[in-house]
């Protein structure tokens, strides 16, 4: 059935794709009118009115809620938890609708007790249903970490295995826009460090639909990290991506971009800012190979050491604090694995190491911008310009 | 009410002439037993540093009504209703602040004396002979076990130990009065559940000696068993997160339509931990069945109960977050029996949370790695070890009934002490769990790096043998 749908997309759209596949490495490839095939980047909106509008739009927005109704619908079991997610449609409108489609037993609006609410998560998945807890920012998930590290990280390894917890804890992770220091952390580092926890990453809407539905499925709990400023973006989606059976593996990263001269690795927001800075390489003579990294525990060291094996240079981009980030993860495993492949040194780019400040200049200036990926790029390349000229 | 203080001198004139202030004024002292506000600090431009809506712990009032009372009390103005959110409240324009403590505190209710006589008119729930004699059985063999593998951890036979001495009464009453659907979330002094529902001495000390052939795979320091056969979680260190988790298993269940409550443990200790609030607050507003018991021993390590919170107990906690709540006697295994029986009928009947606070006395120390003569007299604790003493109580009223003679109870404790040094032994003789439960367990599916870390760490032994220990299976 998906098969019909994907070959009558690709006659309809009036060019070649090659076929989706699933559980590998997705690519795509665009015959360019008579020229030679140019790897297919994912748009940005703006971008999107130049090709056939025969592929379907989608906002990651309706990609996060299509994903849970459709959960919702397919086990009983499935529940969401959380403050405003409910009558108020969800905070940034994700659970839009499900309240009226499910009813109060399984949409709950909770009271303001990040620690309460995720304690009766990880209660619940203890005894068999499979909670999707929502943070309205995982800020907010500090007044709780304690339940999702010491409770539901370890409770199926200290049990033996006689416990485990199905949960999703979700929300918008990282910086936004203008709401300052205790709105905009990053805590992919931090729960990527636990063992017994899975956290993943989405960049576009597939990534959301896809990713989502495999977390509610597994049954390890999950830590599902998305970004406020990608529920509004749309992304092109394929029927496949549309079905309800759709699932994307859990511990596989993506190539968005291939390259063959530096390797950057990105997840969430920063892989559009990624793919924009490959633009920009790219006219400077730099194929850029860009890795979407989907998972972040379990990292897929391979499919990054395999890049850099490759490109032999690697720029790790997050918006996160610097030390202890999940791009000095990266370097470690690449310098273990890979060390006599690098011709450069791994360079890191990260938030500034200071909370974030609200001004909106500031802001830009804490925050890792397309110019900053373009120069760190160049200087793995040894194409940097002088430091005083950059600055 | 602090909007008041800031307010500007005219306003404390016009205030002033509102007829109910001026009793304040001329010095009177109210017959209701408020706070009195001073208002000559009206007229001050500085905020005063100590607070003044309460005269402090000195002055403390003719703490006269109950919340009750209070409510009734203005008969006249109740025809006058106003509408807020959360519904209409009668207004008053006497102005009253509730007590900070009722004179009277929550009476606690028992059926046995200390003597162990069932007391008059009693309100009890009968047990049947059987059931009275498995009750002390295992009230004795908790009690037994306990001394023993004390004294195993002093010999140093493993690193930790914690004792349930003097709350035998809550841990076996409780446990009597539930069923085996019911689902328990202990804090970690509660082994008698445990117990109860059929975990054997050997396993008990399978879990504190980490072999093999422990349900846990050895994962877990002493004293931290669980069973799910036996719907009882595996007991998790930090104080108070099972609460808001039970509120959670009660959803599961309530969203099954099972017969079957979910029951939290908790120390006094723990009710000053964010999630106990979290959890009372939440289980009422979602009206889980749980049952929360606590256990009010008197101390938290070295803290005592004066240090850990100012309210009357635990007990009056229950109303501020909607929920019934009843004050027992922990020492009375028969009054904890009732009480714990009809909670579970409340919760699961009316499905509504239910708090239980039992009073008691921890008669041993925190665990191994406390010395409580440190903080507490010796006298203290002998005293409540003999004379208050759950098991003797209980068993004075099971002997009185003909279920119970000295010489089965001589027969009794020399066959569980048998028992338990035999488990002692062959605990201690079994081997280790195996390397490979090192690396399961941590996902549902083993993860590619650990697998391959076992395989690097097996290599690596079999290389070095003579730097790895021979009784640890590979």
């Amino acid at each position: 059935m998906v098969l019909l749908l994907a070959v009558n997309m690709v006659t309809r759209a009036g060019f070649s794709l090659k076929q989706l596949k699933m559980w590998g490495i997705i690519r795509q490839k665009v015959a360019a009118g008579g020229g030679s095939p140019v790897a297919r980047i994912r748009p940005v909106v703006s971008n999107l009115r130049n090709y056939s509008s025969a592929v379907k739009q989608m906002m990651v927005r309706e990609a996060l809620n299509s994903a849970l109704d459709e959960e919702m619908s397919a086990d009983p079991k499935v529940f969401l938890m959380g403050e405003e997610v409910g009558e108020y449609q969800g905070a940034y409108k994700i659970s839009k609708g499900l309240l009226e489609k499910y009813g109060p037993e399984r949409v709950l609006d909770t009271p303001i007790t990040e620690a309460g609410f995720t304690g009766i998560g990880v209660g619940a998945a203890y005894y068999g249903l499979k909670p999707v807890v929502e943070f309205m920012t995982f800020n907010f998930s500090m007044q709780a970490i304690d339940h999702i590290i010491n409770s539901a990280a370890k409770s199926n390894y200290m049990s033996s295995g006689q416990i485990s917890v199905p949960i999703v804890f979700r929300g918008p992770n990282g910086a936004a826009a203008g709401v300052g220091a205790q709105h905009s952390h990053c805590y992919a580092a931090w729960y990527a460090s636990v063992p017994g926890l899975k956290v993943l990453s989405p960049y576009s809407s597939e990534d959301a639909r896809g990713l989502l539905k495999a977390a509610i499925r597994d049954p390890d709990p999950v830590v599902f990290l998305e970004n406020e400023l990608l529920y509004g973006e749309s992304f092109p989606v394929s029927a496949e991506v549309l079905d309800s059976s759709f699932c994307l593996p859990i511990g596989k990263a993506k190539i968005e971009r291939e390259g063959k001269d530096v390797t950057i690795t990105a997840f969430s927001k920063i892989v559009g800012l990624s793919l924009k800075a490959a633009e920009i390489l790219a006219k400077e003579g730099i194929s850029a190979e860009v890795i979407n990294l989907r998972s972040i525990r379990p990292l897929d060291r391979s499919t990054i050491n395999a890049s850099v094996r490759k490109t032999n240079r690697l720029v790790t981009v997050e918006e996160g604090f610097p030390q202890h980030g999940v791009g000095a993860e990266i370097c470690a495993s690449v310098i273990e694995e890979s060390f006599s492949y690098l011709d450069a040194p791994v360079e890191r780019i990260a938030g500034a190491d200071v909370p974030m400040p609200y001004a909106a200049n500031l802001e830009r200036m804490a925050v890792p911008q397309v110019e900053d990926i373009v120069r760190a790029a160049k200087r793995a390349c040894y194409r940097s310009v002088p430091m005083a000229a950059a600055a | 009410m602090a909007i008041w203080l800031t307010k500007s001198r005219a306003m404390a004139q016009c205030l002033r002439q509102r007829v109910g202030l001026l009793r304040i004024l001329s010095g009177q002292s109210c017959s209701s037993p408020s706070t009195i506000f001073p208002l000559q600090q009206y007229n001050s431009p500085s905020l005063p540093s100590k607070t003044l809506f309460s005269p402090g712990r000195s002055e403390s009032t003719v703490a006269a009504n109950q919340l009750d009372s209070l409510s009734s009390s203005d008969s006249d103005d109740d025809h006058q209703v106003l509408d807020f959110p959360g519904g209409k409240v009668g207004y008053t324009s006497e102005m009253r602040f509730i007590p900070e403590s009722s004179e009277k505190r929550v009476p606690c209710f028992r059926v046995l004396d200390d003597n162990g006589e069932l007391i008059k008119g009693s309100d009890f729930q009968q047990v049947s002979k059987e059931v009275a004699v498995k009750m002390y059985s295992h009230m004795v063999t908790l009690q037994v076990m306990d001394s023993v593998l004390y004294e195993a951890q002093r010999q140093g036979r493993f690193s930790f130990y914690l004792t349930t001495i003097g709350e035998e009464a809550i841990n076996i009453g409780s446990a009597a009065a539930l069923s085996a659907d019911d689902f328990i979330l202990p804090q970690y002094r509660e082994p008698g559940v445990l117990l109860w529902r059929g975990y054997t001495l050997q396993q008990f000390a399978n879990q504190v000696f980490a072999n093999k052939a422990d349900d846990g795979k050895g994962r877990q320091m002493p004293i931290h068993y669980g069973s799910k056969k036996l719907n009882y979680i595996t007991i998790s260190s930090p104080i108070a997160t099972q609460l808001p988790q039970a509120v959670g298993v009660a959803y599961s269940l309530k969203m099954e339509k099972k017969d079957a409550c979910a029951v939290a443990y908790t120390g006094d200790g723990g009710t000053s931990e964010g999630d106990f609030h979290a959890a009372l607050n939440f289980a009422a507003v979602m009206e889980a069945p749980v049952v929360f018991i606590c256990r009010n021993n008197g101390w938290a390590i070295s803290t005592n109960i004066s240090e850990q919170f100012r309210s009357d107990g635990i007990v009056v906690k229950g109303r501020a977050y909607g929920i019934r709540s009843i004050r027992v006697d922990g020492n009375d295994a028969l009054a904890v029996y009732t009480a714990v029986q009809a909670a579970r009928e409340m919760a699961i009947s009316e499905k509504r949370p239910v708090l239980v606070e039992a009073l008691t006395y921890r008669v041993g120390h925190h665990s191994t790695s406390d010395d409580s003569t440190k903080y507490r007299t010796l006298d203290e604790i002998e005293y409540w070890k003999t004379e208050r003493s759950p098991i003797n109580r209980f068993r004075n009223w099971v002997e009185r009934q003909g279920w119970w003679s000295e010489q089965e109870e001589t027969e009794l404790r020399s066959s569980i002490k048998k028992q338990l040094l035999q488990a002692i032994q062959v605990a201690e003789k079994t081997e280790k769990p195996a390397i490979t439960e090192l690396f399961s367990d941590v996902y549902d599916v083993p993860p590619s790096n650990l697998a391959e870390q076992e395989k690097q760490l097996k290599e690596i032994i079999q290389t070095y043998p003579q730097d790895y220990p021979t009784d640890v299976p590979v």
